[in-house]
């Protein structure tokens, strides 16, 4: 009981902090002026489609998700414990009867909290206004449904691995450079260096038989793979993309990728804080 | 090394790859007692504080807690941890650091804000700490410190940068709660600012323990002399300094240096010459003198 009460204390304050640092507000605009802008000034839905302006706008933002959502994860996140760690208070917390695996845990679920809070603020304020100019069919609200719960999953993944590269080093210095590290190579990087093989290989057997399991062990990728796969409609796909409707894969296999993802992410951050000399 | 002692510490080695930065170091504190850890930079004060809390595992000896292992749960509840630089969240209040921590040690925040009261900084409870000055940010340590009575307290050089004011404050706050049973371990750069403050004083260098005693006992055993300052009647200094030798300075004063255990006797001498003294000013050792003769490793006669 009392685990779950100082747990409870982390968790609340992490919160607290982040409404005060003016972090939920920039988020949660950030996510509702990224969404609405797709929907009212990208390609965005025209009359000539069939299917809904919610439904085409998901699909597009899951693409914006991917580079929005890991960022902000990353940045609510990349100082947990070295920030700790530079600022003395590790060794204050640590002295009381808070054990380190409830620290990483709390701070998590403090991180999420603040994140889904403003991705569901955001996405919702936007699906509300979509839904309300342009109306909204039961295929679109759902896809809309999906888009957001799949991205404060996506949230998860990143918060568990910034906190786990805020494990490694002593100085927030460090662990902002690498969390930007992660974000590049996770995000822009894979996808571009999977395009070259795939552009070398001519159709090979890279493209066949490795390439889709590839691009599926990516948590963004997975992330994208299974918005777009369930979305039925003649939306443009392009790119890494078109996979979502030549999958070899069940989709949901793209939910398992985030998960294991989650859990490896959140057990590299325990046991490095374990190693943690404060 | 007594049973009811909270801490007690048995020739606790702790190493850092090739570096022994504890050597061998027994030393226990028991409860209302106050002992001040002094020594330079590197002596091994931190490390030690750090093995306490088990934070690192030592190398060889004893440790134990009130009784248990250190960094175990029951040692946990009986600690609290005062560091020396420490940068709570600038958002955040007083009072909300402070029942952050209440939480995080089990303790109802209602019982714990008073301690704002007893640490002098009740009126800016509701400011951010962000406003604070360093003083105040180490009244509100204090206060995270003190919270949930606990049985040792550990200061890990908890008055570097205050002013003398915020110094004597935070030493009667510590006489308070020693009085009501915690024990204290502190450490400290200067053995002046500790004086009068502190029960017992043991001190550190290069991982070893020099020496440990009160204060008046170190300087006994330093055999440091005590300089007696007498000042003679007007025309008198010459044949004051005929009888009782020492030295002769400016214009109607003596110096006289003996070691302790000759002090009465000096005095005894001194009275006989009746009026021809007016005045006599005993000075002790100087207290850095004391410190500077034991936390030196080639000065003969450190060992306890």
């Amino acid at each position: 009981m009392n685990g779950m009460d100082r747990m409870a204390a982390v968790a609340a304050t992490e919160f607290r902090l982040a409404f005060r640092n003016r972090w939920v507000l920039l988020s949660t605009l950030a996510f509702t002026l990224f969404a609405l802008a797709l929907a009212f000034l990208g390609s965005g839905p025209s009359g000539a489609l069939k299917a809904d302006a919610l439904t085409l706008t998901a699909a597009s933002l899951s693409t914006l998700t991917v580079y929005l959502v890991p960022l902000m994860a990353l940045l609510v996140s990349y100082d947990s414990i070295a920030g700790e760690i530079e600022r003395g208070t590790l060794a204050l917390v640590l002295a009381t009867p808070l054990k380190r695996g409830e620290l990483v845990v709390a701070k998590f679920l403090g991180h999420l909290a603040v994140l889904a809070m403003a991705i569901a603020i955001g996405y919702g304020i936007a699906g509300a206004v979509i839904a309300g100019v342009h109306g909204a069919d039961n295929a679109g609200l759902i896809a809309w449904g999906r888009l957001l719960a799949t991205a404060v999953l996506l949230g998860a993944v990143f918060i568990a691995l910034g906190m786990a590269l805020s494990s490694l080093p002593r100085q927030t210095g460090t662990a902002a450079a690498m969390a930007i590290g992660a974000w590049l190579i996770l995000i822009v990087l894979y996808d571009l260096a999977l395009l070259g093989a795939v552009i070398v290989d001519q159709g090979g057997v890279f493209t066949k038989t490795v390439f889709p399991a590839l691009v599926l062990a990516n948590p963004g990728d997975a992330f994208r793979l299974y918005n777009l796969a369930l979305i039925e409609s003649n939306a443009p796909i392009a790119g890494l993309d078109g996979l979502a409707h030549t999958l070899p894969f069940p989709v949901s296999s793209a939910l398992v990728v985030l998960v294991l993802w989650l859990v490896a992410s959140l057990t590299v951050a325990w046991t490095l804080t374990r190693r943690i000399r404060p | 090394m007594t049973d009811a002692a909270v801490l007690s510490v048995d020739g606790l080695t702790v190493r850092f790859g090739s570096v022994t930065a504890v050597d061998g170091v027994s030393l226990s504190v028991a409860p209302g007692e106050r002992v001040a850890l002094l020594g330079h930079n590197g002596a091994g004060k931190s490390t030690l504080f750090k093995t306490v809390l088990g934070f690192l595992k030592p190398a060889g000896g004893h440790l134990v807690i009130a009784g248990v292992a250190p960094g175990s749960d029951a040692a946990r509840r009986a600690v609290s941890y005062l560091p020396e630089q420490v940068v709570f969240p600038k958002a955040l209040t007083g009072a909300e650091v402070l029942t952050h921590f209440a939480r995080l040690k089990g303790v109802a925040p209602k019982a714990a804000l008073p301690l704002l009261e007893t640490v002098g900084i009740a009126d800016a409870a509701g400011r951010a700490v962000g406003t604070y000055s360093k003083g105040m940010r180490q009244r509100l340590g204090l206060a995270q410190a003190l919270i949930g009575t606990p049985r040792l307290l550990l200061l890990d050089e908890p008055t570097s940068g205050l002013d003398p004011v915020s110094r004597r404050e935070f030493y009667d706050v510590l006489e308070a709660s020693a009085r009501a049973g915690t024990a204290v371990l502190l450490s400290s750069h200067s053995l002046s600012e500790i004086e009068n403050r502190i029960d017992r004083i043991a001190i550190l260098a290069k991982g070893k323990l020099r020496a440990e005693g009160s204060l008046a006992d170190l300087s006994r055993r330093a055999g440091l002399p005590i300089r007696i300052h007498v000042e003679a009647a007007e025309g008198r200094a010459d044949a004051v300094h005929a009888r009782l030798g020492g030295e002769r300075v400016n214009g109607r004063s003596v110096v006289l240096t003996c070691r302790a255990e000759d002090k009465v006797s000096a005095l005894a001498s001194l009275a006989a010459l009746g009026s021809d003294v007016t005045d006599i000013d005993i000075a002790l050792p100087d207290l850095d003198d004391v410190y500077r003769h034991y936390s030196v490793p080639t000065v003969e006669g450190a060992a306890r």
